[in-house]
């Protein structure tokens, strides 16, 4: 991966100390290889799930062997790590990989999405339009998008084989029929380079449109199902619709509570239990940053809010 | 292939390891035409069907077909995803465990719309129009459209089986015990329904039964099967009415009133 | 004389019933005889003479061991029903040969009026054309016009045979075979099959029938048939 500016983690204050008697990124080469020919793979043929021989990983499954799994077989040491669990770099699982990689490789780890060469994601997409040179590994849970509709593998695999997704769009029609719209909000199905239908792991379909035609790398990696695949940079990727009921994204009424942004994925956060909410940023380094940048929303501490400050 | 034959079958047999599926089968079928095969368990019908509709391919003998453009294809030499795109377009599958041939999990319209969308329609409003058309053809209340089959009775899935195969207007319609397990009352109806809809569709049909009132009721033509051989031939009121070979004058006289 | 439409050469039938030892039973031997355009053949003879089996061979229902059955179609092609594939029998019993018995095989939630305009349909007559025929047929045959939406299921058994009449009169073919419609049906219903029959032949139909009821036979027929002379002598 290409060298980028290292900065020091801003949240994790010291670095970890590297771990003796592992190999680099903890992974045995032989198996780096076998992870690589399986990502080269996927990069050829974008959205095809390529099978691979997962390996046990310190960690349980669920939280992220997969990615864990990619990510060390394609970082170097000059490469720079951020890790995010539901657009959040402070989650315990988000931190628990970004020190992994930290002692068992020695790299520099980063909150900053544009500071970062590799950034390890589950279940979000940074809201800061990544850039040629930046790789997005996603945690996949479950990567055949078939396979609540068919449980049978060799009838998902004939059915990629063959483009026969007319089922992917029955599953759509179900959600037409039962709720007016289609309800799936996330881990909404996407057709690469006009060809393989890929689930984009359970990340919101708000972030769909972004995976279309990014300048960088998106690797997937399912450690359970033991499947890699990929959608390289510059690629069609199109969600599924109907003429009559196009892709859309979730739009939120208000701004982020505390940095007032627009236009990004929010969460709600219930404040107590007389139904007090507020909606901010998932992401939270895109957030801390437009705070930086003096943004202000109505929920944050010191009380002004953009709009009403004269710089806005 | 004779001319005008939707397809034709010759000489198929079946081996499983030593074990004789069916021997030397050969007949053809022509548009509107619906050809009864008859017999007991074991007799080889259920096999003939499974190497008719591709689900396993014979030991020796083959299956032409003439596709909708006039050209005639022999059915095993097709690739996976030709014939599995005949499958789903031109040719129709009604199995006798509805289980079997539909979604459970998915609504009513789903499965009937599920061809639709596979042949590469997009509109959901189309989607949905067609669907109630075909529900109501197979009459089914059209306010079940949403519903599962799972909240469907037995002849009701069965209905709803044909409303799916249908909806692509396919000329061959193969069908595998499918009245068997219902009620008398809900068979009637179902016999009557596709009765109706093979002569208004001009359908071609092969249908496996070992009910002769069946056959009698549906099929032009009829071939008795027994230890995997064809033994008798003919049209169902003859073979039914003047039976020939012993074994099919014990199958006629076996039941009460065929 | 026209050429016949219903050529009968040396035609012979024996029933082999295999689950009684394979007794045989020879129903006819070496029937042969003609029906021309306009003629109303009926069939002589006491029951057990063959009668039935020889119309049931005629039609295809009963197979034919030996001799020749010839039917001439619309087209003028003549088919041999002793030798011909199904489909070649099918295709005559849609173009050409009618076949009337007193029994109705009921086909369930159908009306009756459908029933008859259905079969006119398969003979070849317009979807309007064959309606039409169906309601003055049944006016004809006096079923009452409230029974007409009704499935036959439910009807007497008189009613249901002037529907079966209905039904096997409809469709303009040109050969006909009557296995006793009239029997059972009262005088005035006779009555108004014999003017049919009687129409039928002026329309050039070659008609054959057999009819227990003398005074139908005598209106009808413009010859008998003695099934009895082809009557197979008992195996020595």
């Amino acid at each position: 991966m290409s060298a980028a500016v290292a900065t020091t983690s801003t949240s994790d204050s010291t670095p970890a100390a590297l771990e003796t008697g592992y190999n680099f990124a903890y992974l045995d080469d032989q198996t780096k290889r076998m992870i690589r020919r399986a990502i080269l793979k996927g990069i050829a043929i974008p959205g095809y799930q390529v099978p691979f021989a997962s390996r046990e990983m310190p960690m349980p499954y669920g939280w992220g062997t997969g990615g864990v799994q990619v990510t060390a077989s394609v970082i170097g040491p000059s490469d720079v790590l951020k890790v995010i669990d539901q657009g959040s770099d402070d989650t315990t699982n988000a931190v628990s990989i970004r020190k992994f990689f930290a002692r068992t490789a020695g790299v520099a780890t980063t909150t900053r999405t544009r500071a970062a060469t590799v950034i390890q994601t589950r279940h979000r997409i940074p809201e800061e339009p990544l850039a040629e040179g930046q790789v997005l590994v996603y945690q996949v849970p479950i990567p055949e998008p078939l396979r609540f509709l068919e449980p049978r593998e060799t009838e998902t695999r004939t059915l990629h084989a063959l483009a026969e997704y007319g089922l992917m769009h029955v599953k759509l029609y179900e959600d037409i029929a039962r709720h007016g719209h289609i309800a799936k909000t996330y881990a909404y199905p996407v057709e690469v380079a006009g060809r393989y239908v890929m689930d984009p792991s359970p990340t919101p379909k708000f972030d769909n449109p972004k995976m279309e035609m990014s300048p960088a790398l998106q690797l997937f990696g399912a450690g359970r199902e033991q499947r890699i695949y990929a959608v390289p940079p510059y690629t069609r990727v199109r969600s599924l619709d109907f003429e009559d009921h196009p892709f859309t994204v979730q739009r939120f009424a208000e701004p982020c509570a505390l940095c007032a942004g627009t236009g990004v994925y929010l969460d709600e956060v219930i404040l107590d239990d007389r139904g007090g909410r507020m909606f901010v940023c998932s992401d939270s380094d895109h957030c801390e940053e437009r705070r930086a940048a003096g943004h202000r929303g109505t929920m944050l501490a010191d009380g002004t809010v953009d709009g009403e400050t004269t710089d806005a | 292939m004779r001319e005008g034959a939707l397809i034709e079958a010759r000489g198929l047999t079946k081996l499983y390891g030593g074990h004789v599926g069916c021997t030397d089968v050969s007949f053809e079928i022509f548009p509107g035409e619906v050809l009864a095969i008859v017999g007991e368990s074991g007799s080889g019908k259920s096999t003939l069907l499974s190497v008719l509709s591709t689900e396993m391919e014979p030991t020796a003998g083959s299956v032409s077909y003439r596709m909708r453009d006039g050209s005639v294809e022999s059915l095993f030499d097709l690739d996976e995803a030709r014939r599995r795109v005949l499958m789903r377009t031109d040719w129709g599958f009604i199995r006798q465990d509805a289980r079997q041939g539909l979604r459970m999990r998915v609504s009513a319209g789903g499965n009937v719309g599920e061809r639709l969308m596979a042949i590469g329609e997009r509109h959901y409003g189309r989607i949905r129009a067609t669907a109630e058309d075909w529900l109501s053809r197979v009459e089914i209340d059209v306010g079940r459209i949403d519903d599962r089959p799972t909240t469907f009775s037995g002849g009701m899935r069965q209905r709803l089986q044909i409303a799916r195969n249908l909806v692509t207007h396919p000329r061959l319609v193969l069908m595998d015990e499918p009245t068997s397990g219902l009620d008398v009352s809900v068979q009637a109806r179902l016999l009557d329904l596709i009765r109706g809809l093979v002569a208004e569709l001009g359908l071609a049909v092969v249908i496996v039964t070992h009910d002769l009132a069946v056959a009698r009721l549906l099929s032009h033509r009829i071939m008795v099967m027994r230890q995997g051989r064809v033994i008798e031939t003919g049209l169902t009121d003859q073979v039914l009415d003047d039976p020939r070979e012993p074994y099919t004058q014990l199958l006629v006289s076996s039941v009460l009133a065929a | 004389m026209t050429d016949p439409l219903v050529s009968l050469e040396t035609v012979s039938k024996t029933f082999t019933l295999h689950l009684r030892e394979g007794t045989r039973l020879e129903v006819v031997a070496d029937v042969s005889f003609d029906v021309h355009p306009g003629e109303c053949v009926v069939l002589g003879g006491p029951s057990g003479a063959g009668k039935s089996s020889l119309l049931k061979m005629i039609y295809g229902n009963y197979r034919c061991d030996a001799g020749a059955i010839r039917v001439r179609d619309a087209d003028g092609g003549v088919v041999d029903v002793a030798r011909a594939a199904p489909r070649e029998v099918m295709r005559l019993r849609r173009t050409t040969m009618g076949y009337v018995s007193q029994f109705l095989r009921v086909i369930p939630r159908v009306g009756a009026r459908d029933v008859v305009a259905a079969e006119g349909r398969e003979g070849g007559l317009e979807p309007d054309a064959a309606d039409a025929r169906a309601r003055e047929l049944l006016a004809l045959l006096n079923l009452p016009e409230r029974l007409w939406e009704l499935p036959p299921a439910t009807f007497s058994g008189g009613e249901q045979q002037r529907v079966n009449i209905a039904r096997g009169l409809i469709a303009p073919r040109s050969v006909l075979l009557l296995d006793e419609p009239t029997a059972s049906l009262d005088a005035a219903n006779r009555a108004v099959v014999i003017e049919l029959i009687r129409q039928k032949r002026e329309a050039g139909c070659a008609l054959l029938g057999i009819f227990h009821d003398a005074d139908v036979r005598d209106a009808v027929a413009t010859r008998v048939v003695d099934v009895t002379r082809f009557r197979a002598r008992p195996a020595a």
